[in-house]
């Protein structure tokens, strides 16, 4: 906290700032016209995902736009000394993946980054902000951004998941019950013996989509998964230093006795496979429940738009509902324990025919431990194309897109209508395991019957 | 008039609950590395069917070319944080968006652009709207520091974020100034972050 505005807001100095090309280019634009300069550029760090294609990436990109954004971000970050992490360099890979694996984002840090699933690295009990490119330019400028105070809402999820549930799930779940605006005003702050027992990838997955609840950042205290999973990252220090760090870290988390605006409690074992029927993130139920009708949905209207983009009837079953793509990867589902995870039940099944399946990890990182494993291999003779990182299909900016009307499940974040590339496209959000079970059966299946995972 | 804290223009009604930066303006849409050309693209898969014609969506209507002023309803500019939606709003034409509540970011992205985000509850800004439909050629007066409309002779009050509100009545919506002007105390807290 740097201090207070002559409105009442709040300047606080940001520990890291992320960019990326599809956001930030502008911004560089903004202080050439107003003649200023990166204040602090070591605590900046640049990465190329949303645009770049994950089939071919040799230079000069097809894309004559995405070439030029790239070469923006490479001519910015070189003239202002950012470090970037470009392709083929071993680190590239989507922003919210890269920041974490490399252990840039750590406990207690003010992270800001121009896509608001900077929450993501919440997991790893950070204040993470997503901001626009005004904002952005703020940053690079002064490294501090003007907010206003947050509320806190407590999530306190207890209780163990059933088999084949999954993080995935878990957030799923929070939204559909929440709501889309739900979270609007507040950070939420995920606790409870689920929370404490997920791995810190799972964790990410469930900070990730808190912007799909409206709140502003998601957050979960930092504890002993924390720190080992930060231990011996390329940017974390070591030996001694780590210790001390360490101690540190563990001075962040909030007091058992915190007080909070607002406290919602979950029961982990109620929460089923959970997938989207409808175009918004809560628009969500069980695998194995019927899609909502005017009696059991709030909103008529929405519930009819909803189901005219989605070429879906009220009262039908969800599970069966036939795709012709399947998406694993982005910022929410491509991790590599996201990948092992498939890939323990994949061997053995292949993608049913007609069916366009891509697996595309979230990083270069993500790439060469998953091909190290094996990981690729299966994939591939279970009929997924296995692709180079990067954002892909979950927002099509780049050649992964949605033809037509096509349905895809998707482990990706948003089921906004032509979220995907195509403005009938249809999306149906899902956990990877879940998706893998949909390019199985060619249908929205339930991964615990299509695997054998019951009991 | 003074345009700290007054503005005027026609209207245009977007209904639409949840409405997202995608819908606003499509993914396909942000390649670019200024915003000054976005502004066509707002909405433009809710305006254009698949062959690019008009679906006569109310941005396309006659009677609404040339308003200032975007009404819609719940939760608008829930999604992405990408500012390329707000820019699209303002280069398509418009400098105040109300609606019944916004996405926070997107809330955020407005003010610095200088587009006030104006809250009215359900009932009042439905009525509002109604009115808007009926007499598109009529403008609204927005007053930010009374926080009232005038339309028609009618009076609706709204409500502001106090911090956007202090920031439009003081030309400061855009905190850069002020932020560049503590370089010091943010050098200082560098440097103990630093150690």
């Amino acid at each position: 906290m740097v201090g207070q505005l002559e409105n009442g807001q709040y300047q606080v100095f940001m520990a890291l700032h992320l960019i990326h090309e599809v956001t930030s280019p502008q911004a560089f634009g903004m202080l050439k016209d107003k003649g200023l300069k990166v204040a602090y550029p070591t605590r900046t760090f640049a990465t190329v995902d949303h645009i770049i294609p994950t089939d071919s990436q040799a230079r000069p990109l097809a894309d004559d736009m995405a070439e030029r954004m790239l070469q923006v971000l490479e001519q910015s970050t070189a003239e202002h000394g950012i470090e970037f992490f470009a392709p083929e360099t071993g680190s590239q890979g989507i922003v919210h993946v890269v920041g974490p694996e490399l252990g840039l984002t750590q406990p207690g840090m003010t992270i800001c980054c121009g896509d608001s699933h900077t929450a993501t690295h919440g997991a790893f009990g950070c204040i993470a902000l997503g901001i626009g490119t005004s904002q952005v330019r703020d940053v690079l400028a002064s490294q501090t951004l003007a907010m206003d105070p947050l509320k806190v809402r407590k999530i306190n999820i207890q209780g163990a998941l059933k088999k084949g549930v999954t993080a995935k799930d878990v957030i799923l779940h929070v939204i559909r019950v929440l709501g889309v605006n739900g979270g609007v005003g507040f950070a939420y702050e995920y606790s409870g013996d689920t929370i404490s027992r997920m791995t810190m990838e799972e964790r990410m997955t469930v900070c990730n989509m808190s912007i799909e609840g409206g709140a502003r950042c998601g957050y979960i205290n930092p504890d002993e998964i924390t720190y080992e999973y930060l231990r011996g990252r390329e940017r974390v220090p070591s030996g001694e230093a780590f210790e001390t760090a360490r101690a540190r870290w563990s001075s962040f988390a909030s007091d058992d006795d915190a007080t909070y605006d607002d406290v919602v409690d979950f029961d982990a074992s109620q929460i089923e496979p959970t997938v989207t029927w409808g175009v918004t993130p809560a628009q969500a139920i069980g695998v194995g429940e019927r899609i909502p009708t005017a009696e059991t949905h709030t909103d008529e209207e929405l519930l009819i738009s909803a189901l005219n983009y989605m070429k879906l009837e009220a009262n039908a079953p969800i599970k069966g509902t036939a795709i012709q793509v399947a998406f694993i990867g982005s910022c929410t589902n491509g991790r590599l324990s996201d990948f092992e995870a498939v890939a323990e039940v994949l061997r053995g099944h292949h993608v049913a025919r007609g069916v366009r399946a891509i697996a595309v990890p979230g990083s270069e990182k993500v790439d060469a431990e998953a091909r190290a494993r094996g990981l690729h291999e299966i994939f591939e003779a279970a009929g997924f194309e296995w692709r180079k990182p990067g954002c892909s299909m979950c927002l099509a900016m780049n050649p992964d897109k949605l033809v037509g009307d096509e349905v895809c499940a998707s482990s990706s974040n948003r089921n906004f209508m032509g979220r995907q590339g195509s403005s009938t496209g249809r999306t149906i959000l899902m956990s990877p395991i879940m998706v893998a079970a949909a390019a199985v059966e060619g249908a929205v299946a339930d991964a615990r019957e299509v695997f054998g995972l019951e009991g | 008039m003074d345009n700290k804290t007054k503005r005027s223009g026609r209207a245009v009604y977007v209904p639409g609950n949840d409405i997202d930066t995608d819908r606003i303006i499509p993914a396909r849409f942000l390649k670019c590395v200024t915003f000054d050309e976005l502004g066509p693209s707002l909405f433009y898969d809710e305006r254009f069917d698949v062959k690019g014609e008009s679906k006569g969506h109310p941005l396309d209507q006659a009677t609404h070319v040339g308003a200032s002023i975007l009404i819609s309803d719940a939760n608008f500019g829930c999604g992405s944080s990408r500012e390329h939606a707000p820019q699209a709003i303002q280069k398509f034409g418009f400098d105040v968006v109300i609606a019944e509540s916004f996405a926070e970011i997107f809330h955020g992205n407005c003010t610095t652009l200088g587009i006030p985000c104006l809250q009215m509850a359900k009932a009042p800004r439905a009525e509002l709207a109604a009115l808007v439909q009926k007499v598109p050629e009529e403008p609204l007066l927005i007053d930010l520091e009374s926080m009232q409309i005038m339309f028609l002779n009618q009076s609706f009050a709204f409500s502001m974020k106090p911090s956007t509100r202090e920031a439009f009545l003081a030309g400061t919506f855009d905190p850069l100034d002020e932020l560049l002007a503590q370089r010091d105390a943010v050098a200082a807290v560098d440097a103990r972050l630093s150690v």
